[in-house]
């Protein structure tokens, strides 16, 4: 590389050299030649501004600028903002505004640009100032705190709460990660860079469907100076899935493709001999086949099938069924039915896929993005033909995850190349490649009938849906399974039937995403209800009321329930109701090209598998010198586990947050977890934390002969105890050292008491369920058919809220995923891979949102806490949805609801009122 | 390895581009999202170098917008009333990042349906001043753009300013952009309107709309029917024949074509009901 020119960069105010040429992306030039990988890269198209860096103190997308124009500029990065911008830092972590942290260096040089400006901005300068940075955790409220508050448009937040012993719990706790991620020194997939690290890139098919032969790939070798992989060279089984009776994905496809951007080849070499490669270079030769494009053409009877043994191409169908539903629509006063299609839905987190491999002696390690580091090792080591415990998962910093970052991507690929090449191994894939090769949320093509009797109490109700699990299994049996147990809402529902079938497509692969298939079955379910409340002439938050599970009730799996918190949630959203309603209608009586609506939603979700095994281990240790050390497994991607699980643990043990040490996760060094998915960790976690915590307690309590309320605290080298006015000590080091290196310690394991389902579906699927209820206020312009959400309240039942801040957080985020569902997101294979086709919600769409937080304690959740992570996404679109119709009359039943399909509903509605 | 090349003068730009094609690179913000790879493809002629290409000025016949001119730039830079739709474009265009790099020639030269400055441009008059080696030739923007991704650029060629006529600098004017987010938008349509008012009545109209077609366009019959109508009476004599007459807009994953017809005519309703307003 000697023939480059040098160019010399100012970088946060030192000069730097670099052999660069001079059209290459500034980002690169940043993160690979100056190794400043605070600046983040999430679509190199300007599409998300993850890389914005200050170029003469305006803000530009580092990966859309030639490196030779940022000579002689000042250049700033987020590791070079300065005192002046400390308290913006500090903004962000009291207001919980960096979740998984992806966006935050964007968001934080954005902001300061802002900042540099005189006068004080409004929310709406902050709003068009961070417009340009997606984020895809935080719903921007907590972002847009924190930047009005450092720039002093608002009260300064107070300090950070730092609780005693036992105050652990309830705090409004910043979270404990978060100085890296506001530092810009968090590592994510992307960052770390073995040294001598060959990079590797993935072949993949251009076809949804397709045969395929490879060719002379000795001679390709040869030409180019890369090294080549086939599914010939995989060493285990060439077959992986996240649920391992279904497991049907090659990591290498072998002969035959099933969908667009499948794997069918790695190429590893030099950063610049793989640049060099043509999408055209590599030898294969494709004979495209026939594909099926949607259910309804999976299922037809001259379908091919994807899977020989999977006949119909129905991968499975979950059924629950209750009471005697003819009896119940006989019985019934109104019926409404009708039904629903959703289209895929990106997860869209701003980090793609990365990750990288090397030997340490003759284990493997992968340090990448992931919600599930133990399925990651157990899965990787089968096709790898390795003894699980030669194979060693660090999860990176995650930035985003949203359920597809629990099924494998980069990790049996870069294993691969380390394991047959001895050298460490680097991937990160191109946006492109994120959204064409991962997982997405299942379309779902639905119909429903949902009875009432002449008082508006619900008497029946039958559900059916095709759910779109496109050409690998996935999780497509976890919604198949999922969606007959959650499609009633939280209701009381007597007589009840319910199918869904997860069916192979030659369409992206359908996974985990929040909420496994229960916000598609809550549209429907929803918004038939409004048309019930209407018919049964009900308010439609009285008819929600009246039907909602009361404490002790059952579901339609027959399961009796405790610490249902539905009624309060939807008694807590009254006040709002009437107030909303109120202020819509003085509204729309004097603005007549423009109508507001309200609608209002619920939403209940089983914490954990659904009646499957999923433990969680926790251990804990103090050393001989007197740290203590938590041992961490729950991959934290930005929802707070670390935050949240270091505060029960807490608690339970009698010592204040500030003496905890975190390790991992690791699964060197971490006991098993479980996946970070399903609203588990609070409360699987959670509860494991909770046992080792009190564990440790009452070990040290028996060894100081100290009754339950003695305090405990921690020296070095020592704990003391007391009691009124005794105190006991324990010389740590004389107790000597465990195998772990702990003078004393704890490990307990929790999984959540569930019963398995019978033929109807009846057991008891889940040990905790959530509860929640949003109310949606909308304004529909009526020319042009446009829906803007002004005003959003949501109430969540958390059963004990362990950390308010992170859980508004988690609602506030949850609402924009739901907002971009029923407004914006849609994506089509071939048509959207990229973030300026596949839209998000930017800090211009987003609501003023009202977070309740009730408390309706659960008596198996740890402190009575539930989860919350899915809960908070599934009532948005159906209340959105509600709210438009209420506007305007316009009934939307395909997703997402753009202004032509709005449009289109509202004249509808004119002629069929 | 690929050329770059990044003169500080044109005459240097032009006759490097006389002896080899490249690909013309200003604000980046179209070139960098077409490829995957950490660097453009090339070779790259980079005009961002060159002083003289940016920024706005006034002629003797009006006002001239250097080629590498930014949208941020066009947005602070004082300009009269007729020029409001193209500041408002500006701030639409992308995000800040986006309108700090990107430019206005850039805007044209990648030629898209949906490229926002178009409409106002087209609403002021807007001629492109293209040099090449061999001199300089003027052409009107509704002849430069010629379809999708397409222009009437010829080898060697590059487009170096915008000019305005001073007549088209008169009058109220408002751009309108409907996407389905706030920011970071590809148009469903957009629309501008450019109105001189005498006595209150529009003396002169100029309306064009994008997105709606394989190039934005400019509504001549439209134009037609409301000049001399009293300013009050604007928005309703736009007739939504007469708009889709001109338009022959496409289904894609935005809309489809009968919405963006329908959404032009009210955008368009609205940018004159709008424009009026800020005359009073």
């Amino acid at each position: 590389m000697k023939d480059l020119p040098q160019i010399t960069l100012t970088v946060n105010g030192a000069p730097a050299q670099l052999d660069i040429a001079p059209g290459r992306r500034l980002s690169e030039a940043l993160r690979e030649g100056l190794g400043l990988t605070g600046t983040k890269v999430g679509c190199d198209a300007g599409d998300c501004g993850a890389c914005t860096v200050l170029l003469d103190g305006e803000p530009v997308c580092a990966c859309l600028t030639p490196v030779i124009r940022a000579e002689g500029a000042e250049i700033t990065t987020v590791e070079g903002l300065g005192a002046p911008m400390e308290r913006l830092r500090s903004a962000f972590l009291r207001h919980g505004a960096a979740q998984c942290g992806i966006c935050t260096p964007g968001m934080l040089i954005a902001a300061s640009a802002l900042l540099a400006r005189p006068g004080t901005p409004d929310r709406n300068a902050v709003e068009e100032a961070l417009g340009g940075v997606l984020c895809r955790c935080t719903g921007y409220a907590k972002i847009i705190d924190a930047v009005m508050d450092a720039a002093g448009s608002t009260p300064q937040a107070g300090p950070p709460e730092s609780p005693a012993s036992g105050a652990a719990v309830g705090a409004r706790l910043e979270r404990l990660d978060g100085a890296p991620k506001v530092a810009g020194t968090e590592v994510y997939g992307a960052d770390y860079a073995p040294e001598g690290a060959l990079w590797v890139r993935a072949i993949r098919s251009p076809h949804f469907a397709a045969r395929f032969t490879l060719g002379d790939l000795v001679a390709f070798a040869r030409e180019t100076g890369l090294l080549v992989f086939t599914a010939a060279d995989v060493p285990g089984q060439n077959i992986f899935g996240t649920i391992p009776p279904f497991a049907d994905q090659p990591a290498l496809a072998e002969g035959v493709v099933r969908m667009r951007g499948e794997a069918v080849a790695l190429v590893a070499g030099e950063a610049s001999a793989l640049e060099a490669l043509g999408p055209e270079d590599f030898p294969v030769t494709w004979s495209p086949a026939p594909d099926l494009r949607d259910t309804p053409a999976a299922r037809a009877a001259t379908a091919p099938r994807l899977h020989e043994t999977r006949e119909g191409n129905i991968l499975i169908a979950g059924l629950v069924h209750s009471g005697d539903p003819a009896t119940g629509f006989a019985a019934a006063a109104h019926i409404a039915q009708g039904s629903a299609q959703t289209p895929y839905v990106e997860h869209a987190y701003i980090e793609p896929e990365a990750g990288a491999a090397w030997l340490d002696g003759d284990t493997l390690v992968i340090q990448a993005c992931t919600q599930a580091p133990m399925m990651d090792r157990d899965d990787t080591a089968r096709i790898l033909g390795l003894p699980p415990e030669r194979v060693r998962i660090i999860p990176s910093a995650t930035g985003g995850g949203f359920g597809a970052k629990l099924d494998l991507s980069v990790q049996p690929l870069i294993g691969l190349v380390a394991l047959k090449t001895g050298r460490p191994a680097r991937i990160t894939y191109s946006r492109r490649e994120s959204m064409t090769s991962t997982t997405k949320r299942h379309p779902a093509r639905m119909r429903a009938r949902i009875a009432a009797d002449a008082s508006g109490r619900l008497t029946a109700m039958e559900f059916d849906g095709d759910f779109n699990t496109g050409a690998y299994a996935s999780w497509g049996p976890t919604v198949a399974v999922r969606v007959p147990v959650h499609a009633s809402g939280p209701y009381t529902i007597p007589n009840y039937h319910a199918e869904a079938r997860a069916v192979h497509t030659n369409g992206p692969i359908s996974g985990a995403f929040r909420g496994f298939g229960v916000p598609q079955a809550a549209i429907l379910q929803e918004t038939l209800f409004d048309e019930l409340a209407l018919k049964s002439g009900l308010d439609r938050l009285a008819f929600r009321r009246l039907n909602a599970l009361p404490e002790g009730g059952r579901s339609v799996c027959g399961q009796e329930l405790h610490g249902v918190g539905i009624g309060p949630c939807l008694d807590a959203l009254k006040p709002r109701w009437d107030a909303a309603a109120q202020e819509a209608e003085a509204f729309n009586a004097t603005h007549p090209g423009r109508k507001r609506g309200i609608g209002i939603a619920s939403c209940w979700y089983g914490c954990g598998n659904t009646a499957l095994p999923n433990p969680a281990t926790i251990r804990i240790g103090i050393t001989p010198q007197g740290q203590l050390k938590l041992h961490q497994g729950a991959t934290d991607i930005g929802q707070g586990a670390n935050t949240v699980i270091t505060q029960i643990c807490a608690d339970a043990l009698g010592l204040p947050i500030t003496a905890f040490d975190l390790v991992g996760p690791d699964t060197a060094l971490t006991p098993d977890c479980g996946k970070t998915s399903a609203s588990r960790q609070t409360v699987v976690t959670g509860n494991a934390a909770l046992m080792a915590g009190r564990a440790l307690r009452a070990r040290i309590l028996a060894l100081t002969n100290m009754g339950e309320a003695a305090r405990i605290a921690l020296h070095p080298g020592a704990l003391s105890v007391s009691e009124g006015d005794q105190t006991r000590r324990i010389d740590l080091a004389a107790l000597g050292e465990d195998a772990n290196g702990y003078a004393l310690a704890a490990e307990e394991t929790y999984d959540p008491p569930t019963h398995a389902l019978d033929e109807n579906g009846q057991g008891i699927p889940y040990a905790v369920y959530g509860y929640g209820a949003h109310l949606a206020e909308v304004e529909v312009d009526l020319a042009l058919g446009t829906v803007r959400v002004h005003r959003l309240t949501a109430a969540h039942d958390l059963g004990r809220v362990i950390n308010p801040l992170l859980a508004e957080g988690q609602i506030e985020g949850g609402v924009a995923q739901g907002l971009g569902l029923a407004l914006m997101e849609e994506y089509i294979p071939g048509r959207t891979e990229n973030l300026h086709d596949y839209l998000i919600p930017t800090t211009g769409d987003m609501p003023r949102i009202d977070t309740i937080l009730i408390e309706a304690p659960d008596p198996e959740g740890p402190f009575g806490a539930k989860g919350l992570g899915e809960h908070a996404l599934i009532p948005t679109a159906p209340a959105i949805l509600n709210a438009i119709r209420d506007a305007c009359g316009a009934k939307i039943t395909t997703l997402p609801a753009l202004p032509h399909r709005v449009l289109a509903a509202i004249r509808e509605a004119e002629q069929n009122p | 390895m690929s050329l770059y090349h990044r003169p500080g003068n044109l005459q240097e730009a032009l006759d490097g581009l006389a002896r080899a094609p490249a690909v013309v690179a200003a604000g980046c913000t179209d070139l960098f999202p077409a490829t995957e790879r950490a660097a453009l493809d090339g070779p790259v002629l980079d005009i961002t170098g060159i002083a003289a290409l940016r920024g706005i000025s006034q002629t003797a016949e009006g006002w001239r917008i250097g080629a590498t001119t930014t949208w941020t730039d066009i947005a602070r830079v004082p300009l009269p009333p007729g020029f409001d739709m193209l500041k408002q474009a500006a701030q639409e265009v992308g995000s800040a990042q986006i309108q700090n790099a990107g430019t206005v020639a850039g805007n044209l030269c990648n030629a898209s349906p949906a490229a926002d400055g178009v409409p106002p441009l087209l609403a002021l008059d807007a001629a492109v001043e293209i040099a090449s080696a061999i001199g300089t030739r003027v052409l009107p923007l509704a002849r430069f753009i010629t379809g999708p991704r397409a222009t009437a650029l010829r080898p060697g060629e590059i487009l170096t300013a915008v000019h305005i006529p001073r007549d088209a600098g008169q009058g109220a004017s408002r751009f309108l952009k409907l996407g389905a987010r706030r920011y970071l938008v590809i148009s469903i349509a957009m629309v501008a309107a450019r109105i001189v008012a005498e006595q209150g009545r529009a003396a002169q109209v100029a309306l064009a709309a994008g997105a709606c077609g394989p190039v934005a366009a400019r509504l001549p019959e439209v134009e037609r029917a409301l000049t001399g109508l009293p300013l009050s009476d604007l928005a309703a004599a736009i007739d939504a024949e007469a708009v889709g007459a001109v338009l022959s807009p496409i289904d894609d994953l935005r809309a489809d074509a009968a919405y963006r017809r329908h959404a032009a005519t009210e955008l368009l309703r609205r940018a004159v009901t709008e424009t009026v307003e800020t005359m009073r």
